[in-house]
């Protein structure tokens, strides 16, 4: 595989583990989020800096950057809990902007320099070459797929289900809101910093800016394009976002507008999106496949 | 030095009271947080500057701002809002980002992406009491919002449409079987809430002597944390909230000097405020 397509499948493939993050926040628990990214910067710093300044190898670091960003998310999950709606869509752009904010402005955090210097894992005595990377990246997000069907079917899927579509009658029929509101919220934030870890040792070079309002929008567009609460929906959603940068490369004047006018005509004529209810690929999937029978 | 930090600080604040009130009023009544709003401020200076450059007198370009901010907000509300409001909120929302992404980038297709300069004579003078000096454009400024404001007072509680649009916020189904034309208060709603937007956007134009591109960036999410602040939907939560947020700035910033960027303070104070008032300062629940 050329470096070209490996480097864009990686980024697709950590977005896509990314968008699974929010996910399980949003689609399954019904809590809006508009900061996520500030958990994925959480576990690319603590993974980065656990790194360069600890000298933690790889293999430790990245499930400690999962660990902190799901304290993290644990702490910050506090005040959101007493919000709602959006109430809490805002409380969450907050915590982003605050967080950005922390990483820029103290020196511990390398400022706007950032932090430079994180390598590729290494394995068998040599450090890994892309392709390598790009497939242990797949096998953790199969995981991540395994571990999600396997929660969709258990009381905690249920759980959130319930909340999600009413939380005061779930509340009623004694499902403890809060603990499984903090539940979704410490999961989603762990996977997210588990990303924000592969992303840290993929770029080798992290700064604030990485992580800031318009990347959790686009972690947010990524769920909603595939399909809110869908399996996956949010990697259809991750894939074309993330081909669409350099699909329209020789438009480049106009991809932000594009990309702008595209989240305006999906949510004005697909709100559930591409996997969603009443869906129109879906439907015409359906729809073709039973022509073949017919015709067969 | 005081005195003066007061004087900015309250010329700010009223600016973000503003552009806040409209995304206020528009959330009391169709619950959307419409960040796009911050989209039809850079409109409004935009129009604004183009009426200036055309007749060269600034107080017509003040109105033709307003004017042009109110056609894009009731556009914008009767083409994109109306059809997808039974939608989940999320839809709006996202629709409303959208639009900001791709207005900002228009407007910098357009119009290019350096800074136009809004160097306008507004012809009133600068106010000197004791040792309180307010510049041309804060006087500009304190003058117009407080019209403004009186305006939307007035309107609020004296007019049958004002009640119409108090009746709605407050439950918008039981006012329609009162006989309430909800589908005009909407629009009017976004009328006027775009209308402010465009004077805040002609108002910063000649405060700052430019006009840029993403000049709305920053007001587009420090509104909603105004907003969150002052309690969602709550109109005089949000004038003190602007307050609040504006004269914490300038003293945080140019008395203290404390080392935070300056746009972060709003979302401080809100997180603080909602960890005690969950619905904001002076929300119900």
């Amino acid at each position: 595989m050329s470096g070209y397509l490996v480097t864009i499948l990686i980024t697709i493939s950590i977005y896509a583990m990314l968008a699974h993050s929010l996910n399980i926040i949003t689609g399954h628990a019904g809590q809006i989020s508009l900061g996520h990214a500030a958990f994925f910067g959480i576990g690319a710093y603590a993974a980065g800096l656990l790194y360069t300044k600890a000298g933690l190898p790889f293999w430790l670091d990245v499930p400690l950057a999962a660990v902190m960003a799901g304290i993290v998310g644990a702490i910050l999950g506090i005040p959101c809990l007493r919000v709602r709606d959006d109430f809490l869509a805002i409380t969450t752009m907050g915590i982003g902007f605050v967080v950005e904010a922390v990483f820029l402005y103290i020196p511990f955090f390398g400022g706007a320099m950032g932090i430079g210097g994180i390598n590729l894992p290494s394995w068998f005595g040599r450090e890994m070459t892309k392709g390598e990377y790009f497939i242990l990246i797949l096998a953790v997000l199969a995981l991540l797929l395994l571990l999600d069907y396997r929660l969709g079917r258990s009381w905690i899927g249920l759980a959130w289900a319930s909340i999600r579509e009413d939380e005061q009658a779930a509340s009623a029929m004694s499902v403890h809101v809060v603990r499984f509101k903090v539940l979704a919220f410490v999961l989603g934030s762990a996977l997210a910093g588990l990303a924000g870890g592969f992303y840290a040792h993929f770029l080798t070079f992290i700064m604030p800016q990485n992580f800031g309002f318009g990347q959790s929008i686009l972690i947010l567009c990524m769920v909603v394009f595939g399909g809110i609460g869908t399996r996956w929906g949010p990697l259809v959603g991750a894939a074309l976002l993330g081909i669409l940068p350099e699909i329209s490369r020789p438009i480049m004047e106009y991809r932000t507008l594009l990309y702008g006018l595209l989240l305006v005509g999906m949510m004005r004529f697909q709100p559930s999106g591409l996997l969603g209810e009443d869906s129109l690929v879906v439907k015409s999937f359906i729809k073709g496949l039973s022509r073949l029978r017919q015709g067969s | 030095m005081i005195w003066q930090q007061l004087a900015n600080g309250i010329a700010v604040g009223s600016v973000y009271a503003l552009i806040s009130l409209g995304l206020t009023m528009v959330y009391g009544i169709l619950r959307i947080l419409h960040v796009a709003h911050a989209g039809i401020y850079t409109l409004g200076a935009y129009v604004g500057l183009v009426a200036f450059r055309l007749v060269d007198h600034f107080w017509l370009s003040l109105v033709a701002g307003m004017v042009g901010a109110a056609v894009a907000g009731y556009l914008v509300e009767r083409l994109l809002y109306m059809p997808i409001l039974h939608m989940p909120r999320i839809a709006p929302l996202i629709v409303s980002i959208g639009l900001f992404t791709a207005m900002e980038e228009a407007f910098r297709i357009a119009a290019g992406p350096h800074t136009l300069v809004y160097n306008a004579k507004v012809g009133l003078g600068e106010l000197t009491i004791g040792g309180f000096r307010l510049t041309e454009t804060q006087v500009l400024i304190l003058l117009v919002t407080f019209l403004i404001l009186l305006f939307l007072w007035l309107f609020l509680t004296r007019t049958k449409m004002g009640l119409a649009m108090r009746a709605c916020a407050l439950d918008t189904e039981t006012a329609s079987t009162f006989g309430v034309n909800v589908n005009a208060v909407i629009a009017v709603n976004f009328i006027i809430g775009s209308f402010m937007a465009g004077a805040a956007g002609v108002l910063i134009g000649v405060y700052d002597n430019q006009v840029w591109p993403t000049m709305g960036s920053i007001p587009a999410y420090k509104a909603l944390a105004i907003v969150v602040l002052g309690g969602l939907g709550n109109i005089p939560g949000t004038v003190l909230a602007s307050l609040i947020v504006g004269l914490a700035e300038t003293f945080f910033i140019g008395v203290l000097s404390v080392p935070f960027p300056r746009d972060a303070i709003a979302f401080i104070a809100m997180i603080l405020v909602l960890m005690f008032r969950p619905y904001g300062l002076l929300g119900k629940a």
